[in-house]
């Protein structure tokens, strides 16, 4: 049995042991996708090994050293980072090997450029995850950041630039004007930045260093300059991100960055600001507000969009709200759902970009109305196109549904029953922007003929969204274990 | 016998090789004797360090005459390390230079550039190094007048202007010095540097010490290019010869720096500059908008070499920005961010060289889709302009996060502030010049061009990798630059 604390660098190393291997036989394909998945499994592998230790009530953790003279590069492990972890790399497994499918059957170029910064992303996610500060946290981050502009702007066109720029922009000048701002704001007055149960700020704010009023500036900083996280109106790098492969769309803008965005969140709400705090003060009762209207606009405009794709990033800007809801909403079982929101919506939202992509390597369409009458020629596609959307809606047997009750019952515990109506409404909106692509899939005859031969993407591209969307089916189930693991993050101090 | 003699060594080993490398006339034989030369040099100046270290500053009088009466050279925890880094980029840049000398300098002056580079390095060490105010006037002329030489050796036809403009405004500059330092003299009767600092009355004195303090401030102000006398600036950057502007970029004006520092630290004291004269918050106001408007102007050239010249005038800033807040901490991050600037603009005049040999241009039109022609040059730029711009894991982070958190702590809200934003103006320019690397097809130049040899990637990238590795290990970086920080404020107070 290896020691948990040195489970810890060998998960953290694993991605950049890929990357090296990636570089090494970049000239030969099978041998260099060969490695990451092998590597992968061996990453998912030890983070369950972690895992069993985090969950049973370990807090495993190593401190790397100082990276700037008194702030050090330090990881903790605690179960909302273990959960964003197991996620993250059990996804990215799956990812490869759906990107194999992808990336060759689309002759795309540069492909070991696109593993080595894949792997790099990764390793971003789980220092993010791990992080016992938010020094380490913010440069996690920021690696992330850089990391992933090479795949979103893969195709190397006008097209992929202009959207490189808004990534770029948004995700930079948030981050270096309002976050980095926050975590030293923070560091000046709590004196220091380690995540702790109950936060960090409580003792400033009851010895008066820091004024409610100013908590609310604080917590603006970091939930806008979290621009990952995608609240409104700091969305818009997200759409412009689906210039990326659909691989990186659904690893990338569905699970690592999105959610690296909204674990950030959560762990400064409950780490640094602690729920106690922000029920007692209702500073972070704007945030609710702010959450509630990203939910709504961001159901309310993937409405109108026709191309797949499109829709599926404004979907995810909307449910990126919940989370943050969730966080801001500051009650336990709150928390615990937006903590469980991670993974449900994780696996879902895959699931669903998997299918995007399998029906446009298969097919060449991008957008929904062309795609009445495909589900007959891609059944398993579309099935698990209808699972998942089941399980983003919040329905079950869907992990979904779930999640959002634990966020309907936050909002009902705190009284605000028309953010409760919200949920209730941007649910009907879910049903109405996802559900009619199966049906009208199955049900409605082609308008054209579909092309003889037209059948499903290469296996390697069915095999993985089958997978994920038995998940959504199996995490309804989990769910209670799940709960049963966060329960611990939302003790007092 | 030999290790105590280092400190005079390391003076007039390249001064008394100077000469030679013309005597000797061939152009292989000055190449190699200059660089061995610069090599030894380096390897002093590590010694010097390393005995520092061990056992405190070194004190060696000329010639064995006691100071005050003679001339004493001194390094202590400050000067080593400016020596350090300063025998260390020109040691590089020389490994790197004969291809890009061949191509910009006539042959027949292949020579005179090498005595020339010889001169200035003595130049700026001797500045570093020694401990009487005259000879710092003496080694700043032997310094600026080589540089004048090195520029004016260009092929290009604006050089010799360039050249002469930077003469005049330096010489300006320097006969201001020279008249602060005869009122120093008048006043004081000294010329050692530790002995005018225990001459000088505390508490303001007659209006003369005034008068020479701001002789000396202007005069070095117009060294160090501080905004709004920087005008010399972009031209000798950018008609000198690529190697020497990587050289002088990244040392001459830090040389200036260091002297600016020790004047105000050492010799007239901090409560003297900032508390009886608002020289701290006049350099902060210049610094802001020097910061700006340089950054500015950087987004609007088309040249590139002019490009990284504004960004110096703006990077200037920083630094005095770090000293003007007079805690420890700021002067630390003041000091830091001279090294690690000179290694990133080092880097970045590097790469700059490399297209210019390869594209016989430093036109940003002509560089387009050069990211797929030449990769590993590419690279290199993406990777220093991340240092520029202050990504976490690159050296301009650490000086970033340093003055951020120091402005915070000592509430200097609006700097902090205007600090990250401005930061976001360096993302602009810099991304400027890799979308039109990446994001174009190769055309013209670009197209026929090849990657650059490795005599010059191969230093550049030394360079490069040294801002990653001094992003994450500041043992010897901020480290030092803090021990230096406190060793003058402790000699201050």
């Amino acid at each position: 049995m290896i020691d948990p604390d040195n489970l810890i660098w060998i998960t953290i190393g694993l991605p950049l042991v890929a990357l090296a291997l990636i570089n090494l036989f970049g000239r030969s394909p099978n041998l260099r996708e060969g490695c990451t998945i092998l590597v992968s499994s061996v990453l998912f592998a030890g983070t369950c090994l972690l895992a069993t230790d985090v969950f049973a009530g370990g807090r495993p953790q190593w401190t790397v050293g100082e990276m700037v003279p008194g702030f050090s590069i330090a990881f903790r492990v605690e179960p909302l980072g273990m959960l964003f972890a197991l996620v993250a790399s059990g996804l990215w497994i799956l990812t490869t090997l759906y990107a194999i499918g992808y990336m060759r059957s689309h002759n795309e170029g540069h492909q070991t450029r696109f593993y080595s910064c894949f792997a790099v992303a990764i390793f971003a996610a789980m220092s993010a995850a791990f992080s016992a500060n938010l020094f380490t946290l913010f440069v996690a981050y920021e690696v992330m950041t850089i990391s992933t502009y090479p795949l979103v702007t893969h195709h190397g066109n006008r097209e992929a630039r202009d959207g490189g720029r808004v990534y770029l922009g948004i995700l930079l000048s948030t981050s270096v004007a309002l976050f980095m701002m926050a975590v030293a704001w923070t560091w000046s007055i709590a004196g220091t930045l380690d995540f702790q149960t109950g936060g960090i700020l409580r003792t400033a704010f009851e010895r008066g260093q820091i004024s409610e009023t100013q908590l609310g500036v604080l917590l603006g900083l970091f939930a806008f300059g979290i621009g990952k996280a995608a609240l409104m109106p700091f969305h818009r790098w997200l759409p412009a991100a689906m210039v990326a492969p659909t691989p990186v769309s659904a690893l990338l803008h569905a699970v690592a960055v999105v959610k690296v965005g909204v674990f950030s969140v959560m762990k400064v709400a409950v780490f640094v600001f602690g729920i106690d705090l922000l029920a007692e003060t209702e500073v972070s009762r704007w945030l609710c507000y702010v959450a509630g209207a990203t939910i709504l606009l961001g159901s309310l405009v993937a409405m109108t969009k026709d191309n797949l794709k499109a829709r599926l990033a404004y979907s995810t800007v909307s449910q990126l709200g919940y989370i943050t809801l969730g966080a801001a909403l500051a009650t336990p079982d709150s928390v615990i759902g937006g903590g469980m929101h991670i993974a449900m919506h994780a696996v879902g939202k895959i699931t669903l970009f998997f299918c995007a992509g399998a029906i446009y390597v298969a097919t060449h369409k991008k957008n929904i109305s062309e795609m009445r009458g495909l589900g007959r020629a891609m059944p398993f596609t579309f099935i698990a196109f209808a699972i998942a959307a089941i399980s983003i809606i919040g329905l079950p047997p869907g992990g979904g549904a779930w999640s959002k009750w634990f966020l309907a019952v936050g909002t009902v515990e705190n009284h605000l029953y028309w953010l409760t109506a919200v949920l209730m409404i941007s649910s009907l909106l879910n049903i109405a922007y996802l559900l009619p692509i199966p049906m009208r899939a199955f049900l409605s005859p082609a308008d054209t003929k579909p092309p003889a031969g037209l059948r499903e993407a290469p296996w390697m591209c069915v095999v993985p969204l089958c997978i994920t969307a038995v998940g959504t089916v199996v995490l309804f189930f989990a769910s209670e274990w799940i709960y049963k693991v966060l329960l611990p993050i939302t003790a007092g101090s | 016998m030999i290790a105590s003699q280092l400190p005079v060594l390391l003076i007039v080993l390249p001064l008394m090789t100077a000469p030679l490398c013309v005597l000797l006339g061939g152009r292989r034989l000055a190449y190699l004797l200059a660089l061995t030369v610069s090599a030894c040099v380096f390897g002093i100046s590590l010694a010097l360090m390393a005995r520092v270290l061990q056992s405190g500053p070194i004190h060696y009088d000329i010639g064995g005459w006691q100071p005050p009466y003679g001339i004493e050279y001194v390094v202590d925890y400050l000067s080593g390390f400016v020596m350090l880094f300063v025998s260390a980029i020109a040691a590089i840049v020389l490994a790197y230079a004969p291809r890009t000398v061949e191509l910009e300098i006539p042959g027949s002056k292949h020579t005179l550039f090498y005595a020339s580079y010889l001169l200035c390095l003595t130049g700026l060490l001797g500045m570093c190094i020694t401990g009487d105010l005259f000879n710092v006037f003496v080694f700043l002329e032997i310094s600026s007048l080589s540089s004048y030489a090195m520029i004016s050796l260009a092929r290009t036809r604006r050089a010799p202007l360039a050249a002469l403009r930077y003469l005049i405004l330096g010489t300006v500059g320097a006969t201001f010095f020279l008249i602060g330092i005869g009122l120093v003299y008048q006043m004081t009767g000294t010329l050692n540097l530790d002995d005018i600092a225990h001459r000088l009355p505390r508490e303001g004195g007659p209006r003369t010490i005034l008068v020479a303090f701001a002789f000396m401030t202007i005069g070095l102000c117009i060294k160090m290019a501080v905004f709004p006398v920087h005008s010399w600036l972009p031209n000798a950057y950018t008609y000198a010869p690529s190697a020497v502007t990587a050289f002088i970029a990244a040392t001459s004006t830090k040389v200036s720096v260091y002297i600016f520092i020790r004047l105000v630290y050492d010799i007239f004291t901090p409560e003297f500059a900032f508390d009886l004269l608002p020289l701290d918050s006049e350099l902060t106001t210049l610094a802001l908008v020097g910061i700006f408007v340089a950054s500015t102007s950087a987004i609007y050239q088309s040249d590139v070499k002019r490009l990284l010249a504004y960004s110096s005038i703006a990077q200037i800033g920083y630094m005095l920005l770090g000293i003007s807040m007079g805690t420890q901490e700021g002067l630390t991050a003041g000091i830091v961010h001279m090294f690690n600037h000179a290694l990133i603009k080092g880097g970045l005049f590097m790469v700059v060289g490399c297209y210019a040999l390869q594209l016989r241009s430093v036109q940003l039109e002509d560089w387009r889709g050069a990211g797929r022609t030449m990769p590993w040059t590419s690279m290199a730029w993406a990777l220093g302009g991340l240092g520029l711009i202050g990504v976490p894991v690159t050296v301009g982070f650490v000086s970033k996060w340093l003055l951020l958190t120091t402005a915070v702590q000592t509430e200097h809200w609006a700097v902090a502030v205007l600090m990250l934003v401005s930061s976001l103006l360096a993302v602009v320019y810099i991304w400027r010049v890799v979308e039109t690397l990446y994001f174009h097809e190769p055309s013209g130049r670009a197209a026929r061009a090849k990657e650059a040899p490795l005599s010059m990637l191969v230093p550049t990238y030394v360079v490069i990798a040294a801002t990653l590795l001094f992003g994450v290990w500041t043992t010897y970086s901020a480290g030092l630059a803090g021990r230096a920080a406190a060793a003058l404020l402790g000699a201050g107070s």
